[in-house]
């Protein structure tokens, strides 16, 4: 495929997740243009909410319906998800929101930032430069509650995942797995490489918003002293 | 209302209800009791509404004090329930008294046993759900599993007028060769699914809340086909092939997978799934979409059928039956189980 190649099937493919999941798949690369499409669709779905529809999962690039087999089926729901793909092609996309994130890219916090460092023949100072230049764009949530899969890691940072997994990441951790860069939201055993922390909570189950981020925002890292680290850390937010 | 102290918990004990749903999209998977059927009847022995939470049980069960006077009931694997040390009857009734010691053993038949108490297990709501999710340290009690010394709340309720009990054949059966029917998909196209589903898989012991490795003979992937798939949500039942071919069942504890799912167990064979130990075998059985919806509308109308029955318990009593041995009823009962 080549790099102009229009990343969206002609027409978009239905697949069955079991007896209540159904699939709408758009395409199969990981491509700006298809995720907000499908971020789009995952809007006007929560709006006009087909009767018998329990969820709306988005994805890279599919959207997953899961729905009551007592009220509705794929027969019914298909061809209004279609009508609606169709309605939306011409629809201008909304400019994303950003949110910035303070991240403490101290060796105490970031275990490998020395290693990451090091494998790419970069000083520390430089990576965390690399690493805050970007608006990465949040494709999908899921894994943890509220872990980020982001896109745009710079191809200057991407490095193999540690060869044993830690049996404890610390919660807003901030890691590297080969191509790609996300914060752990919750504390979990994990194989990415660690580079600093975020004193933010990304998952909080009694604020009245649990998860902070939201597919479809562009997320900016902004590096923070340990002082201020703790500052804010104290804080709790 | 105080309702039992915990003197052994057993290895894995949690509090479930039917689930934390709407937070998929966020990585909040739905979590609650495993075995929903049997968890659901416990409930709906007791007296409780649907959404009341329960204990679960897993491979073991414990010893617990009881603080007040309740109903209970304990359903789903047979852990040989006793009340100061006399056996009772699972699927039953109870009422018990303060100070009543209840012992549950380690596990005869199936994995998971659930223990409904009038009014529900009593935690704070947290995202919609009482159901723990360890993952998360949420929900439940503090998120985790339970420990000697935890105190058990438990909500308001009225004790029913008599005992009541599942009749014997109406048990399920927990055997250790299962069949799992199911819906080939999202990913069927990648594999060779005429192996997957002529095959029988043995349980391994890599098998949690958060899914069930299997072993058996390798799912080929066709060779054209990429080894992961852009990681997308699973919902419960799907089946992922990594790499070395052997199926991964996944359950109600992830959210994302990234590897391609040669198709889905439905819905209401979960249950029959989480009362797999290891070394059981299992097989596949493909299903279209049209045969699950009609397996799930059967299986929603039979407990229907058992709560309606169990709402006329007044007049049944009054005429010196329980409800599940009027024979109007359990013809109906049969014909449901028969096409289920």
């Amino acid at each position: 495929m080549t790099q102009a190649a229009n990343p969206f099937y002609h027409t978009p493919i239905f697949r069955l997740a079991g007896d209540r999941g159904l699939l709408m798949e758009l395409g199969n690369v990981i491509d700006p243009a298809i995720n907000a499409r499908i971020l789009y669709l995952t809007g006007r779905l929560s709006e006009v909410l087909p009767s018998g529809v329990e969820e709306i999962i988005p994805t890279y690039c599919a959207v997953i319906l899961i729905y009551d087999p007592i009220t509705t089926d794929p027969e019914t729901l298909i061809p209004r998800l279609t009508a609606l793909n169709k309605e939306l092609n011409d629809q201008p996309l909304t400019a994303p929101c950003i949110v910035e994130l303070p991240v403490c890219y101290h060796p105490d916090l970031g275990f490998d930032l020395a290693y990451v460092a090091k494998i790419h023949d970069l000083t520390p100072e430089e990576v965390v430069e690399i690493h805050t230049a970007p608006l990465y764009p949040i494709y999908m949530i899921g894994f943890t509650p509220g872990f980020p899969y982001l896109g745009g890691l710079s191809e200057r940072l991407h490095t193999p995942r540690l060869s044993s997994p830690r049996t404890h990441v610390p919660a807003g951790s901030v890691g590297i797995a080969n191509n790609q860069t996300g914060i752990y939201p919750i504390a979990s055993p994990g194989g990415w490489q660690v580079i600093g922390q975020c004193p933010v909570k990304l998952f909080d189950p009694h604020r009245e918003d649990p998860i902070l981020l939201s597919s479809g925002s562009l997320l900016k890292f902004n590096a923070i002293s340990l002082d201020e680290f703790r500052a804010l850390k104290e804080e709790n937010l | 209302m105080k309702a039992l102290k915990v003197i052994s918990p057993g290895p894995f004990t949690t509090v479930q209800d039917r689930g934390r749903f709407g937070f998929q999209s966020l990585g909040v998977p739905p979590c609650g009791m495993l075995d929903a059927w049997a968890g659901g009847l416990a409930n709906l022995l007791v007296g409780n509404g649907p959404d009341a939470a329960v204990l679960e049980f897993t491979f073991m069960g414990g010893q617990m004090e009881v603080m007040d006077k309740f109903c209970l009931a304990v359903t789903g694997g047979d852990m040989k329930l006793s009340i100061n040390d006399r056996p009772c009857a699972a699927w039953a009734t109870h009422m018990v008294q303060t100070g009543d010691i209840l012992r549950l053993g380690p596990v005869h038949s199936g994995c998971r046993t659930y223990m409904a108490v009038t009014g529900g297990i009593c935690v704070p709501d947290v995202m919609g759900s009482r159901s723990t999710y360890t993952g998360a340290a949420i929900g439940g009690l503090d998120g985790r599993i339970l420990a000697a010394e935890d105190i058990l709340e438990r909500g308001q309720g009225a004790f029913p007028d008599h005992s009541r009990a599942l009749p014997e054949e109406w048990i399920p059966k927990y055997l250790s060769e299962i069949v799992l029917r199911a819906i080939p998909g999202p990913q069927d196209d990648y594999f060779e699914t005429e192996t997957f589903f002529n095959a029988a898989f043995t349980v391994t012991d890599k098998a949690n809340r958060m899914g069930y490795r299997l072993k058996g003979p390798v799912v080929l992937r066709k060779p054209e086909k990429p080894k992961s798939i852009i990681s997308e949500p699973s919902l419960p039942g799907g089946v992922q092939i990594p790499e070395d071919g052997q199926p991964i069942i996944l359950l109600a504890e992830q959210t994302v997978g990234g590897y391609a799912k040669i198709a889905t167990v439905i819905s209401s064979d979960i249950p029959k799934l989480a009362q797999a130990v290891p070394g059981d075998w299992i097989r596949f059985e493909a299903v279209t979409l049209a045969r699950s919806h009609e397996i799930y509308r059967q299986k929603a109308a039979l407990f229907r059928e058992i709560g309606k029955a169990g709402l006329g318990v007044k007049t049944y009593a009054a005429m010196g039956k329980t409800f599940f041995s009027d024979p109007v009823f359990r013809q109906r009962m049969e014909r449901y189980m028969i096409q289920i």
